[in-house]
């Protein structure tokens, strides 16, 4: 994911703010990676590189760990994030499918981002309310009985917000700054 | 108390060095033990191929001889039928993630799943357990060797070598259950990594999965 202009001098800045609250020893690494998910929404390559160079580990221990929790996402959330579940109820009426058609509408995987980061698609375990199954959550709104149709008109209501966008500022703004 | 101690494995009586373990025991006696994961080194093995079982007397389960140390006086049998039935679950689970076109391997004949099955009678083949649909791309950047992930089996001998004799810290295991993987940090070929493509790892990998390229047969 490419990162924003002015984004990379945030992450050097909210990760260096976080080592140095922080003891820089192995047991931190958990909490210092949840410090710095929290302030910037998610683990960038850049953040991760820094922490690791901070606690002197090989990054890819890093990498490791963040890939091992669910709890740690390696993409920025989206301007809409789109949350599939995956409970068992769910699952049985085909949540399986609902996902696999938020996936092929948006072009891309389970926990990426779009890259105009309009929207992130995300599977939770249970929402708590498994009479609605199959449920997809839109930023925070329960979506019941989700099927493939009906996940047409969901992305057709974001895809207008995204032309809506799109006239307010005109030209992408991404900037050439990957790390 | 003596350095050394007496032990009893398959019905031979073993001289061997207190505080080691059961495996390398019996592998320095020429006393076959299937095994991947286990490395000599390694204070506390992980134990995760889960192919190195023994019984031993006084033990009422089977139990991993890469993590248990000699007593004097202890008696072990590396075969039985509990002892075969756990090895031959964990190596079919193993090869129903495996890319079993040994012909096409670079590692044909220089196998350590070929020597298991072998020695315990078992078949390379997908028998009990669907094979796993999983895609990998064959990482071919370095110069001398690539990595084709469809034939690794996670034993974490790579990583070791990487880690304690190379001391680079290229590459690691990501990712959880089905889709572990072992791969450089966040997802990079080898060649764009810290990698410095010292071929420690390839000369560690048990099967064809990290291989020299003038072994590939086209």
């Amino acid at each position: 994911m490419q990162l924003l202009k002015g984004e990379k001098e945030e992450i050097l800045a909210c990760v260096k703010e976080v080592l140095g609250e922080n003891s820089k020893t192995h047991e931190n690494l958990i909490p210092i990676l949840q410090q710095v998910q929290k302030k910037l929404g998610y683990l960038p390559a850049l953040a991760m590189d820094k922490i690791a160079e901070g606690l002197k580990v090989p990054a890819v221990d890093i990498f490791s760990l963040v890939t091992f929790y669910n709890q740690f996402r390696l993409n920025p959330p989206g301007k809409h994030e789109i949350k599939v579940c995956m409970g068992t109820a769910c699952y049985m009426t085909g949540g399986d499918i609902t996902l696999e058609s938020f996936e092929r509408r948006m072009g891309i995987n389970e926990g990426e981002t779009s890259l105009d980061r309009h929207y992130s698609l995300d599977r939770v375990a249970c929402v708590g309310c498994c009479t609605l199954a199959p449920v997809a959550v839109i930023d925070d709104e329960v979506e019941g009985k989700v099927t493939p149709t009906r996940v047409d008109g969901i992305m057709l209501a974001l895809e207008e917000d995204r032309e809506d966008n799109a006239i307010e500022k005109s030209g992408p703004k991404v900037g050439a700054e990957d790390e | 108390m003596s350095d050394y101690i007496t032990m009893i494995i398959d019905d031979r009586e073993v001289k061997a060095r207190r505080g080691e373990k059961l495996l390398w025991v019996a592998l320095d006696n020429d006393i076959y033990i299937p095994h991947l994961c286990a490395i000599k080194e390694e204070k506390r093995p992980n134990a995760s191929c889960r192919l190195c079982f023994v019984e031993i007397e006084g033990h009422n389960q089977p139990v991993t001889a890469c993590t248990r140390e000699v007593e004097e006086g202890m008696v072990v049998a590396t075969r039985s039928s509990r002892v075969d039935r756990l090895v031959k679950t964990g190596f079919e689970l193993l090869l129903s993630d495996h890319n079993l076109k040994c012909r096409e391997c670079p590692a044909n004949k220089n196998c350590s799943l070929q020597v298991i099955a072998k020695k315990r009678g078992l078949k390379l083949k997908h028998h009990r357990f669907n094979p796993l649909k999983r895609e990998f791309k064959l990482d071919d950047s370095p110069a001398e060797f690539a990595f084709d992930r469809s034939r690794c089996v996670l034993c974490g001998q790579c990583t070791w070598a990487d880690r304690f004799e190379a001391e680079v810290g290229a590459i690691g295991f990501t990712n959880r259950g089905i889709d572990r993987v072992v791969t450089t940090f966040n997802d990079l070929p080898l060649a764009d990594s810290i990698c410095t493509e010292c071929k420690l790892c390839v000369d560690a990998c048990p099967v064809g999965a990290l291989y020299y390229k003038k072994d590939q047969n086209a």
